[in-house]
């Protein structure tokens, strides 16, 4: 059951908008839409992470529609902003904003985690254009993101480096070592970005391995934390979040949104349920008309 | 086949090698985990200060940045002791550097019982077994310096990663006139019809020592020096064993995985031979002595006089 895309939420509009507001909006309600498709996929497909994936849908699209400079027509453009997302599992969400921002055609879509699709599990870099690191393991992605924010330095280059964590990656004792060593060599223009949903795969965040005092941990490692937790369900404090990194001058910079995992479906959101559980017809039934109502209201706003 | 020349230290050879390379090559880089005073990149370090990176004792987090290094343009190298190189570094060698096939050099020092006083937990002997399990993984076991500083040479400008194991030890000087190593290309010592052996590594001057005293006992040794264990060089294997019938594998590595069970999966293949192994039994060695702890746990001139003639019948 596919939705049409309303005509004033079309990427290459939202592209071109430069009315800061009128984007906000634009990019609220093409979240949503992703999100919507999500749904639709992994239902149809009958595998993939949905809680993880619906989590990041607003993040990633102001990323990819606002935030970074990429250029779909070349993937590999060394002067590209890079974002790693080391929550590898959220694949289906990172490939549908990579499909309509241009990368590959939308129609592809439709071949997630099939045999000979570019689009696997977890994304690969070599697969698919526009992924800039292979992830899915997870608690690898700070590292890499180092790496990468070290290169610039190295080459005298300007890119921004982001990484999006998750409170699985913030588990594996490899993150933190990233990040003393993100706090030792300092790179400029590193972006942390916590998805903070606040569950894994077992059960809440509190009950499987509790991260609090997170921005605590963070400033004792030596990082720029955010002031405050940011709504990761809201463009235009989203928006607001990446004004603030723009104006820092320490480095490495982590900012916290505080999310839904399983956003915007009443029975899978804020519970551990639907991690990577099948959305069956009858949750599809039921989870369907909740997105579409959202996504008319967001149609309505524009 | 030339006697052996003077002994070098080679993991001071490859401190050197780095140092020579620096300049030549500017997307080098070198990543080393709080032992770059024992591996030797240190030298690097106080030449090359931008691009070296003291990590601290964090393997992980060490491969990992090399490999988003490695995305960008960079060729980094990545030193620290074998065994904690590949076993702590397991999942970002395969999932990150392999999966992607990037262009990272895996330096593993202190390989093989090279770490001899430290002990069982510092001696690396699985991790050629550990780095053969992985897709578009080279893995070299250079036989001297001169074999390690050219594959060092070569593996960074491959684009695809690379495996080079580095004795901590003096080794003697086995190649300095050979012709220059090829990665996946056996190297051919000497012409023998009665056994094969064929040898990688540290062992490889026992191997031409035993090879001698052999044949004053009148048993010719096909000697084969296979110092890329991956991609292993198929075709002159299978001639020799073809030949001689008989294969001998020497190799200071326990004996799953290695260059014995390198060589057993090609000829059971192609050319089914019956073979024996010099190599460390499935256990943990001690502190002591490398030429003694070497000698101890069956790597030694004796033992491969004694195995070679066993397998020939004599």
């Amino acid at each position: 059951m596919k939705t049409a895309m309303a005509t004033r939420g079309q990427p290459a509009q939202i592209l071109a908008e430069k009315n800061r507001g009128k984007k906000a909006a634009m990019m609220q309600y093409l979240a949503q839409k992703f999100r919507a498709d999500v749904f639709d996929l992994l239902h149809e497909k009958g595998t993939g992470h949905w809680g993880g994936a619906s989590s990041v849908a607003e993040l990633l699209t102001a990323l990819y529609f606002d935030v970074m400079a990429v250029r779909p027509e070349e993937p590999r453009w060394p002067d590209r902003d890079r974002l790693v997302l080391s929550k590898g599992h959220a694949s289906a969400i990172l490939y549908t904003a990579l499909a309509n921002r241009g990368y590959f055609p939308v129609e592809e879509l439709n071949t997630f985690r099939q045999l000979n699709s570019r689009l696997q599990g977890h994304p690969c870099m070599n697969e698919t254009p526009g992924v800039d690191m292979s992830t899915g393991a997870l608690g690898h992605g700070m590292s890499v993101a180092l790496g990468m924010a070290l290169a610039a330095r190295i080459q005298r280059k300007k890119y921004w480096t982001y990484v999006i964590l998750g409170e699985g990656c913030l588990d594996e004792g490899q993150t933190w070592e990233a990040m003393m060593a993100a706090a030792k060599f300092k790179p400029e223009r590193l972006v942390a970005l916590i998805d903070y949903n606040g569950f894994q795969l077992d059960g809440p965040s509190n009950e499987i391995m509790p991260l609090a005092p997170l921005f605590d941990k963070f400033h004792a490692f030596g990082w720029k934390v955010s002031p405050t937790e940011w709504n990761g369900h809201s463009i235009r404090e989203i928006l607001k979040s990446f004004d603030w990194v723009r104006q820092q001058k320490e480095w490495p910079v982590v900012v916290v949104y505080k999310t839904q995992k399983g956003r915007g479906v009443s029975f899978t959101q804020d519970t551990h349920k639907f991690h990577g559980a099948v959305i069956d017809d009858q949750s599809y039934a039921k989870g369907q008309p909740e997105l579409m109502q959202t996504l008319a209201e967001l149609e309505a706003a524009l | 086949m030339k006697t052996a020349g003077k002994a070098v230290v080679m993991r001071d050879a490859f401190g050197q090698a780095l140092l020579d390379l620096a300049e030549k090559i500017p997307e080098l880089v070198v990543l080393d985990a709080d032992v770059s005073a024992s591996t030797k990149t240190a030298g690097f370090g106080q030449a090359n200060p931008d691009r070296f990176f003291n990590v601290g004792v964090a393997e992980a987090n060490m491969v990992d940045i090399a490999a988003g290094m490695a995305t960008c343009g960079l060729r980094p190298v990545v030193s620290t002791f074998s065994l904690f190189l590949t076993l702590k570094g397991a999942d970002q060698i395969r999932n990150t550097i392999c999966y992607n096939n990037l262009p990272v050099v895996l330096a593993g020092g202190y390989g093989g019982l090279s770490d001899s006083y430290d002990g069982a937990s510092h001696q690396s002997i699985l991790d050629v077994a550990m780095m053969r399990a992985l897709p578009n993984m080279v893995v070299i076991v250079p036989a001297d310096a001169v074999e390690m500083q050219q594959s060092l040479r070569l593996a960074i400008r491959r684009n695809g990663p690379t495996f080079i194991r580095i004795c901590r030890n003096e080794t003697p000087t086995l190649f300095e006139d050979a012709a220059p190593l090829e990665i996946g290309k056996i190297r051919k010592l000497r012409d023998g019809s009665d056994v094969t052996i064929g040898v990688c590594g540290v062992p490889t001057s026992m191997a031409m020592q035993a090879a001698e005293r052999l044949a004053r006992d009148g048993i010719a040794v096909d000697l084969l020096e296979i110092a890329t264990l991956k991609p292993l060089d198929v075709e002159p294997l299978v001639q020799s064993a073809s030949k001689t019938k008989k294969v001998l594998t020497v190799e200071e590595h326990t004996i799953y995985g290695g260059l014995g069970g390198a060589v057993a999966e090609v000829l059971a293949q192609h050319a089914p031979t019956k073979m024996d192994y010099v190599a460390i039994q499935d256990r943990f060695a001690e502190s002591g002595d490398y030429a003694a702890l070497l000698a101890k746990y069956g790597i030694s001139v004796q033992a491969i006089v004694e195995k070679a003639k066993a397998l020939a019948g004599r």
